[in-house]
């Protein structure tokens, strides 16, 4: 598969050291609504340095919602975030940002580098000189997700999960403390979907960024992933991979049938459209187990 | 044809020509080619505002490209960018077609005003062109990285703190003072020729975004100076000159990448570039 070699990692990313060192993000009591409609209410939990945490939740539950008030877009009106202890706003090097599915026109005259480059420096004014040091950071970022062999290629003629990567090169160009992740999975193939789900692995544990990512197939996440936040109608829990990776309570999570099976050592999620709801509101397997009620 | 009088025309054509291609290059990233084709069109009104008023046709189009960008910037934010062009350009089309009948301007001023009249240009004419070429040069440059970056990936400008609407209105804004400087001279027609056929050409040959831009003024200055030519020669008009070799750079542009993705594409390993061959569906009873 890709090799990874050496981003230059921040400072703070001995995270296994100390259990108690600082988070990286901290969301407390976060509240927003758009348009009159309360989207997200009291959302509070934490990441620590090299922490991958999974974000999920039904459509529209708000994952978007919540990503975008964490890099200081959506304003909220109540609560507090803050990354390394700084606002959103002003935290703005500390974050990498992978926003949903882009389409990119195959005419566009940029390759890889080019969006990398942007990455660096593409919020500045003025022109831009010829530098060394920004030559070796976009090499390093592209190393970090092994896009050097497309990196000279237009951007708009390669394959999503090599657009994908570019835009994730882009978003580390800047050596972020937290990278968010919108949807990532979306639109990759399985071998795709299964490296990009090891290389956010890799950049957590051997780099320390601490990783936030929204996923409606959790799957190729699941060996790599940590920790989950889940939404559901504005409100949010968290907890571990094993506490939340859980028949019932996914199933009351997203309000329909979910089984969680195990093959070949490894867990997997599936819906469960057979299921039937019981007088109880449990769902019924057909293999006679109950799960979950509905929410 | 490089007579004394001749000159002025020769330094008009290509100080509007460098401005436009640079310009043409994020109008095509933006895909913003409408609004291109709309403001100038919009700013005509202004030279029969300005007779009306008696003052500069300078200052009537600067006023009405002031008007045109600043309802372009309000409607887009309201929705869709190319309705918001097509408003744009009705509204102040009419608003033209008032004031003319309202002045006595006859037929030919009209006409040179929507394709030039790049053959008789005076020393006094440069200056407005010199500095207002200038300061959208010394514009763009300064807004080189960002203006990049939102125009061709916008979702990712959101995160580095860069606004869309302050970029779009000072981009809208330099677009306006090309308009307006080079309307007297190539009429509100060949504006948009300059602004999109060279770019368009040079971004689907250039994957570099400087290259692609430097390009993108080579070909327009090119473009200018051999029509000027050309027009001299046949006494045909300019604007038949801009707009056939813009359609003709553009084709032959195309071609070009073609042509060398088909070069390419037997010559790299084949899986690398070649589509994936379909695998013909087994037969049932074959192993």
């Amino acid at each position: 598969m890709h090799e990874h070699t050496n981003l230059p990692t921040p400072a703070t990313s001995s995270h296994h050291a100390d259990t108690s060192c600082a988070s990286v993000l901290d969301v407390e009591d976060l509240t927003v609504s758009i348009g009159g409609r309360m989207l997200l209410q009291g959302v509070t939990f934490a990441l620590q340095p090299g922490q991958l945490c999974g974000l999920i939740g039904e459509n529209g539950a708000g994952k978007t919602t919540l990503l975008r008030s964490l890099i200081g877009v959506q304003p909220s009106p109540h609560g507090q975030v803050s990354i390394s202890g700084l606002s959103p706003r002003k935290s703005r090097d500390l974050v990498g940002y992978v926003p949903q599915k882009i389409n990119f026109s195959p005419d566009l005259p940029l390759r890889v580098y080019d969006l990398v480059q942007l990455g660096c420096d593409g919020h500045r004014l003025g022109p831009r000189w010829f530098s060394r040091r920004l030559h070796q950071q976009v090499m390093a970022a592209l190393d970090a997700v092994g896009a050097q062999d497309f990196a000279y290629q237009r951007i708009g003629e390669l394959s999503g999960g090599q657009q994908q990567r570019a835009v994730i090169a882009h978003a580390l160009a800047r050596r972020p403390r937290l990278l968010l992740l919108d949807e990532p999975l979306a639109n990759l193939d399985f071998r795709s979907a299964n490296e990009l789900a090891g290389l956010l692995g890799h950049l957590t544990r051997v780099h320390g960024i601490a990783v936030l990512v929204t996923a409606h197939d959790m799957n190729p996440l699941l060996p790599v992933m940590d920790h989950i936040v889940y939404l559901a109608k504005g409100r949010a829990a968290s907890g571990s991979v094993r506490e939340v990776v859980q028949s019932a309570t996914l199933s009351k999570l997203y309000g329909y049938p979910v089984a969680v099976i195990e093959h070949g050592g490894r867990v997997l999620v599936l819906p469960h459209a057979d299921a039937k709801v019981g007088e109880d509101g449990c769902y019924l397997m057909p293999n006679g187990s109950t799960s979950g009620g509905q929410a | 044809m490089f007579e004394n009088f001749m000159i002025h025309t020769w330094i008009a054509s290509t100080i509007i020509a460098v401005t436009a291609g640079i310009l043409g290059f994020f109008v095509v990233l933006r895909r913003s080619t409408f609004a291109a084709h709309a403001l100038p069109l919009a700013t005509f009104p202004g030279a029969a505002a300005a007779q009306l008023l008696g003052i500069q046709p300078l200052w009537g189009l600067l006023g009405f490209v002031t008007l045109a960008v600043v309802l372009l910037h309000q409607l887009q934010k309201l929705g869709r960018k190319d309705v918001a062009a097509g408003l744009v350009l009705v509204t102040l089309l009419a608003v033209g077609s008032l004031l003319l009948s309202m002045t006595n301007t006859y037929a030919p001023a009209v006409f040179s005003l929507l394709f030039g009249q790049v053959l008789g240009i005076s020393a006094a004419d440069l200056w407005p062109v010199a500095s207002i070429a200038s300061l959208v040069l010394i514009g763009a440059m300064g807004l080189y990285r960002p203006l990049l970056l939102q125009s061709a990936f916008p979702e990712l400008a959101i995160s580095r703190g860069i606004s869309a609407g302050v970029i779009d209105i000072l981009f809208l804004g330099l677009l306006g003072l090309v308009t307006a400087m080079a309307m007297p001279v190539v009429g509100a027609l060949l504006v948009f020729s300059l602004l999109i056929a060279p770019a368009a050409a040079a971004q689907s040959l250039s994957a570099r975004p400087l290259q692609a831009l430097v390009l993108a003024v080579i070909f327009s200055v090119g473009m200018m100076w051999l029509a000027i030519a050309l027009s001299f020669w046949t006494n045909w008009p300019i604007g038949f000159f801009v707009g056939s070799l813009g359609a003709l750079l553009f084709t032959s542009a195309r071609l070009f990448r073609y042509i060398r993705h088909r070069w390419f594409s037997q010559r790299l390993p084949a899986a690398i570039s070649r589509p994936m061959k379909l695998i013909p569906a087994a037969q049932p009873g074959e192993a």
